[in-house]
Formats: C-alpha cells, sequence, structure tokens
C-alpha cells in the first residue's frame, strides 16, 4: 500500500508545504501566527475525514461526535490516569474515536444522502446531551487541559506546532496510501454505482465502514490535538451541532482535490475567523458566513480549485 | 559605483534607524496608553441583556477615567497616568473558541491586561491559559466557586464575588422573611450555572432551616428552551410554595409571561437570583412581589442607593444610553475600577509606569470603593471578591414609571462566603461555622 507513496506528487507537495510552514513560522511569522496554523492543522484533520467520505457522497452532520470524543478521551485520560505525553494523548484520541466509529458504524453503513446526515448528527447530539448533564464531567463548563509533555519532558509550543505538523504527515500520507490501493479506489466507483460495484464482489458496507472508521479516527486525532493545543474542551465548542455544521463548512470551502486541500482550508478559515473577530466584533459570523456563500457562488470547487486554476494556467496554454 | 554602495548604505541605515525611532517610540507609548481587551457577549443570547449593558458600563467608566470626569475617588487622569484603550470583543462560540481568541489578544494584539467575562465556562477556560500566558485578566461577572476553589491562581483576579453568596442570600432571606415556608422546590437551566445554583441553595436551606424540605421534583429545563408549559404545571403541582431560580436573560422573561397568565406568582413564592433584567426589560408588565436578587448590590436594588458615586454613574448612564444601569454593567464597571486602583497604587509605590508584576501585587487584598460599597479581594489569596448580596420584593414605581424594589435586605460577605482557604461546600455542611449575619 506505501510502496512508492514518496514519489506520488500529492505527498511530496503536502511535505514541501509543512516545511516551508514550519520554517516560516519558526524564523519569519509573530507567535499568533504559529497558534493558527496550529489549530488549522489540527481541525484540517477532521476535515480530511469528512472528505474521506464525501468522496462516496457521504456528508456526516455530526463529526463532532468524534471530534469532541478524541479532545474528552484526552482530557479524561489527564483527570484520571495523568497522562499529559502529547504521543499518547494523540494515540488515545485516535483510538477511542476509532472504537466508536467501529460500533457506529454498524449501524450507520446502511444509511445513505439525508438519512446518513441526520442519524450522525443524532449520535453525536446524543453525546451532547451526556456531556452537557454530567457533572463529574465538567458540564458545560468542561475541563481544562494542562499543557503536553513529550516523554516526560515539558514541550514548548515550538515543538508541540513540530509534532503536531509531524502527525498531520503521518495522517496524511496514509490516506493518499489508501486512496491508492483498490479500496480507495472503489470509493469513487461506490460514488457513481453501488450495484454494479455489489456485482463486481466488493461489499459496498465493509467499503463504506472502513472508510467511516478511518474518518471517524481523523476527527479524534484532530479533537485530541486541538485539546493539546488550545488547553480546553467544552461540550459548546467541541461537540455541538455547530460544530459539525463548521467541519462540513471547512470541507466545503476547501474542496475535495487533494490530501493538502483539508489543511489549507482550515488555516485560511482560522484566519478569516481571527480577523473577523478583531475587525466586527459585533458580526464576525456574517462575515464567516458570507465567505461560504462568496465562495460557493464564485468558486464551487472550493479553494483547492482556484489553486488548481492558477498552477494549471500555464500548463495548459503550453498545449494550445 | 562608489556611490551607489554610498546610497545603498545611507538608505539601510536610515531604515534601521526608522525601525528603530518606531521601536523607541512603541516603548514611550506604553506610558501614555494601555491596551486591554473587554470581552463579554455581543452576539447571541446572551448579548441583550448582559453583553451590551456590561459594555456600556465599562465604556462609561473608561471614558470618564481617560477624561479625568470621574468623581473621588477616582478622580485622577488615567491608569497609573495611562489612556486605556479598550478591545472590545465578542465571548460567545464557547470556552474553547475564547481560548484561542485569548491568546490572539495577547501574543498578537499585544494586549496589557484584559477584562471582563460573563460565563463560567469561559472563565474556566481562560483561567488556566492566562496564568500560563503570564497575562494580567480581571473577571468581571462569572459566577462559579470552582474558579479558586480548585486552585489559587496567580494572575487572574476577580471582582464579583462567587455564585456561592447568591445562592445563601437567597436562602437567608426565605428563612428571614418567609419563617413558616419549610418547602422549596427550583427551576433551573440545566447547565453548570444552574446545577450549582440550586445545589448551594439546597445546601443552605438545609443548614439554615433543618426542618425544611426540598421537592423532589425540581424542574431542570434545557437552557434557552423558551417554552415552561409543563414545567409550570408541575411545579404549581408541586406543595412546595418557595420556588427558586437562577434564570436569566430570554428565559427568565419567557417564563414569567407564561406563568404570570398562570397566576402562577399568586399561589407562589418566587426566588430569582439573576432575574433583575427582566425586571426592566417587561417593565410595568412584571409581577410585583417576587423575590428578586442582582448577585450584588448593584441594578435594580442600587437605584435608591444614593452613594455618590452610584449616582453619578445611574446619571451618565442614563444620559448617554437613555436606559438604567443593569447588574452587569455595574460588575464591567467595577472591573475597570479595580484595574485603576491597582494600577494607581502601584505606580505610587514603584515612582514610575508599574510593571505587570508590580501591579498584580498591588492588587492582591485591595480594598476598594466600588458604587455603592468597598469591595475586599479577601479570598482566593486575595485575588477574589467578597461584597454583600441583596435581596428584595420588586416593586413598580407608578410615580416615576420606574421599576423598582422594596424590602431590600443585605447580606454582609461575612454571612454568606466562607471564611478564606475553605471549600464553600464543606463549609456549609460544617454548619456554616463562623458567620456573621445581622
Amino acid at each position: 500500500m506505501f510502496t512508492g507513496i514518496f514519489k506520488d506528487t500529492s505527498v511530496r507537495i503536502l511535505i514541501t508545504f509543512m516545511i516551508v510552514l514550519c520554517v516560516l513560522s519558526s524564523l519569519v511569522l509573530p507567535d499568533w501566527m504559529q497558534n493558527n496554523f496550529m489549530y488549522g492543522l489540527s481541525r484540517g484533520l477532521a476535515i480530511l475525514g469528512l472528505m474521506l467520505l464525501w468522496r462516496t457522497n457521504l456528508v456526516s452532520f455530526g463529526h463532532a461526535l468524534y471530534y469532541g470524543f478524541g479532545a474528552y478521551a484526552v482530557a479524561l485520560c489527564q483527570k484520571y490516569f495523568g497522562i499529559t505525553d502529547i504521543l499518547l494523548r494523540f494515540a488515545i484520541a485516535v483510538i477511542a474515536a476509532g472504537l466508536l466509529g467501529f460500533c457506529l458504524g454498524f449501524i450507520l453503513r446502511k444509511y445513505r444522502e439525508i438519512f446518513f446526515a441526520m442519524l450522525s448528527l443524532a449520535f453525536s447530539m446524543v453525546l451532547y446531551g451526556l456531556l452537557a448533564k454530567a457533572e463529574f464531567l465538567g458540564s458545560t463548563d468542561g475541563m481544562s487541559i494542562s499543557p503536553s509533555t513529550l516523554l516526560g519532558m515539558e514541550l514548548t509550543r515550538q515543538y508541540l506546532f513540530y509534532l503536531i505538523t509531524f502527525f498531520v504527515i503521518c495522517a496524511a500520507i496514509s490516506i493518499q496510501a489508501y486512496l491508492r490501493s483498490t479500496l480507495g479506489h472503489l470509493t469513487t466507483a461506490i460514488q457513481d454505482n453501488e450495484i454494479r460495484v455489489e456485482y463486481l464482489g466488493y461489499s459496498v458496507q465493509k467499503a463504506i465502514h472502513i472508510k467511516y472508521v478511518m474518518s471517524a479516527c481523523l476527527a479524534g486525532g484532530a479533537g485530541g490535538l486541538m485539546a493539546a493545543s488550545l488547553g480546553q474542551v467544552d461540550p459548546d465548542s467541541m461537540v455541538n451541532w455547530n460544530v459539525s455544521g463548521e467541519l462540513v463548512f471547512i470541507t466545503i470551502m476547501s474542496g475535495w482535490g487533494n490530501i493538502l486541500a483539508p489543511f489549507i482550508g482550515a488555516i485560511i478559515f482560522e484566519f478569516i475567523r481571527t480577523y473577523a473577530f478583531e475587525w466586527a466584533p459585533q458580526a464576525w459570523a456574517a462575515i464567516v458566513g458570507g465567505t461560504l456563500l462568496a465562495i460557493i457562488f464564485f468558486f464551487p470547487g472550493g479553494i483547492w480549485s482556484v489553486i488548481e486554476k492558477v498552477f494549471n494556467y500555464g500548463k495548459k496554454k503550453n498545449v494550445k | 559605483m562608489k556611490i551607489k554602495i554610498f546610497n545603498k548604505t545611507t538608505k539601510i541605515a536610515s531604515a534601521s534607524m526608522l525601525v528603530a525611532s518606531c521601536l523607541f517610540a512603541g516603548a514611550a507609548m506604553a506610558k501614555d496608553s494601555v491596551k486591554v481587551g473587554v470581552v463579554s457577549f455581543l452576539t447571541g443570547p446572551a448579548a441583550g441583556v448582559f453583553g451590551v449593558p456590561a459594555k456600556q458600563g465599562a465604556q462609561i467608566v473608561i471614558d470618564a477615567i481617560n477624561n479625568g470626569t470621574m468623581p473621588a475617588p477616582y478622580n485622577t487622569q488615567g491608569f497609573a497616568g495611562a489612556k486605556m484603550n479598550p478591545v472590545f470583543s465578542d465571548e460567545s462560540g464557547g470556552g474553547t473558541k475564547q481560548v484561542g481568541l485569548f491568546r490572539d489578544f495577547v501574543e498578537k494584539q499585544k494586549v496589557d491586561a484584559m477584562i471582563g467575562y460573563i460565563s463560567s465556562g469561559n472563565c474556566m477556560a481562560i483561567g488556566p491559559i492566562a496564568d500560563e500566558l503570564k497575562m494580567l485578566t480581571v473577571f468581571s461577572t462569572c459566577g462559579t466557586p470552582r474558579l479558586y476553589e480548585e486552585k489559587l491562581r496567580s494572575h487572574v483576579f476577580r471582582t464579583q464575588a462567587n455564585a456561592v453568596g447568591d445562592s445563601l442570600a437567597a436562602a437567608r432571606y426565605i428563612v428571614d422573611m418567609y419563617p413558616n415556608e419549610k418547602n422549596y422546590t427550583g427551576i433551573n437551566q440545566n447547565y453548570a450555572w444552574g446545577q450549582d445554583s440550586y445545589k448551594f441553595f439546597e445546601l443552605g436551606m438545609k443548614q439554615m432551616s433543618p426542618d425544611s424540605k426540598g421537592s423532589d421534583k425540581p424542574q431542570f429545563p434545557k437552557l434557552f428552551v423558551g417554552q415552561y408549559g409543563t414545567e409550570i404545571s408541575a411545579l404549581s403541582l408541586d406543595k412546595a410554595k418557595v420556588v427558586h431560580s437562577s434564570f436569566w436573560n430570554g428565559d427568565i422573561e419567557a417564563f414569567t409571561l407564561q406563568a404570570m397568565v398562570r397566576g402562577f406568582f399568586q399561589k407562589k413564592i418566587f426566588v430569582s437570583s439573576v432575574g433583575g433584567s427582566a425586571v426592566d426589560a417587561l417593565g410595568k408588565k412584571f409581577p410585583d412581589g417576587i423575590v428578586m436578587g442582582t448577585r450584588g448590590n448593584v441594578g435594580l436594588l442600587a437605584r435608591d442607593n444614593k452613594d455618590s458615586l452610584n449616582l453619578w454613574f445611574i446619571g451618565e448612564y442614563k444620559k448617554r444610553f437613555n436606559a438604567l444601569p443593569l447588574g452587569p454593567s455595574y460588575q464591567y464597571a467595577r472591573s475597570i475600577l479595580a484595574y485603576k486602583f491597582a494600577m494607581d497604587k502601584a505606580m505610587k509605590k514603584a515612582g514610575k509606569f508599574p510593571t505587570q508584576d508590580q501591579v498584580i501585587a498591588a492588587m492582591k487584598n485591595i480594598k476598594f470603593k466600588s458604587f455603592t460599597e468597598t469591595i475586599s479581594m479577601a479570598r482566593g489569596g486575595g485575588h477574589q471578591a467578597v461584597h454583600s448580596v441583596g435581596y428584595g420584593l420588586t416593586k413598580y414605581n407608578k410615580k416615576g414609571k420606574t421599576p423598582g424594589a422594596e424590602k431590600v435586605k443585605m447580606y454582609g460577605p461575612e454571612c454568606i462566603y466562607p471564611p478564606a482557604g475553605t471549600k464553600s461546600e464543606d463549609w456549609i455542611n460544617a454548619g456554616m461555622p463562623g458567620a456573621k449575619c445581622n
């Protein structure tokens, strides 16, 4: 599956982009930008998960379930077992969300379109209800998370950023490897014609289940990293339906052409929001919403389609 | 060639001089102005009667101090001589989003201090981050007792006493004014604030009136649900006459309107710990005779207070916003006063413009004059304020066409807050040793 993965153009572009980001942020850019990159990259993992589902025409309006589950797994492991190691945190978040996704996958893999979207929303709101009512989980106030460590050493935010970048590269490469495999190619085939895929001898439900678990793992990892980089979890900003909506929003904004697209989209979203909050504290939501409308009207393929156009412009000219 | 090089060198030299002069100007500027983030709800359901009045209260006091037009004892101009340049920001979106914004404030906007925050969840989220980033932060309104009971904070102050006192004062008022009522119940929003408020009211009632009995069916509807038909029926059928509620904002207004038409308030003694805003919003429609608190000696209960600072504040507020100041207006304005007090004190001690550490040292354990009383930062290692909390019965003033209150009782801090270093829950369960109520 991973053979020749580093010769893949998308992977090369991704790695170059991340390295440039690391170098720029450690040498030139101010600290606050690094924060935004950190949130953007973390959230980008969840977007990548949604993009995977989207390739099969499945839109999940409840991905905050895994996002929040990963974040709360990190918070609870700190509260009860004192785990603050960033490697463990990431692993715990991914595994916890993956297990939950595996269980719920048995139900969700049978549904498509609006039924899939609404059922996933329902599951996420169940978790929200539980968290908001459970006093020992901090209720709506949530829980705070102490700064991460690495193998017993304290981790500065600079190194946390490098590590997040590293996690993101690993996750994105795995997804690219999956997309290049037979199973990955199946996903677009399922989108085109499910019955034909079944006749070819593949189980559509199984393929969707696998994809769903991967997507849950990514969202869980995103939640875990977000919790570690922000230092706080609470149901309203981690599990509520509007968080799921925000994730879908960024997915649409990013476009689904490439594994790098979700991360660029998520970073741009962080910047839009930062400036919207600063310039118009009373109307920031209108600015964020207006941006989405503009993108849908003018660039239906998302930000990635713009990038593609810019880079392909020269090539097309040569062909002519 | 030589000339060219010379040109280049002069260019670089002049550019670096320009940069250097900007840097020096920046350093000098810090003494003429302080940049402070002021965060309150500007969008969403909590903006109308919490966030916006809070911002307005802060604006009045900031402008008056910047211009030196504030009455004594704050009649000196500026904060340690510097003008405050406030950056107002929105608090909505949950704790996690606010933490991100807080980091932006510190690292991007490079503020000198942060003031505000209404939601307890946001305060709990910001607290540890403020300490981590070493940013002086003064919380204005949030009420959770967990903020300092879980951990003492190095950079975080709170000029509003915690929610325990609001609930205990409510219980005291019931025991004092309605000694024969032994059964109570409650309707509170199902989230941390509502759960905590009813918990401490119940604990307080158990101690102050040992033979009283809480209903086994207190109501906990969802936050901002707006429809309370079933809850009103359930409460009406309950034999308990006293009903405690920590509803706020649109919820208290909706509940009042829906309960009123069903004759609820004639049958029950309704105790509202933060409903003061609804009294102003509904005006003469608001029923008389409701036990109303404002989380301190502020807002509705401070309308008749003749303190010169209070009279000035009410007058300025009316003039500028054509409205009366609500509880949050006082709470935010009070945080600004505490900040000025500490800045001036630190400046006097240091003999020059104080550093942040000097301001923090100066702010610890201060007693500062607020609008209706002198408030002391006597808990949480000198970081947490305590003040009196009042309750009264709502009474519409027909002559002045303004809402008001009668039979107001103020409970001093020694009556409703545990001594320093004791957890509220343990203190109440131990029978509130050392409580002094007049």
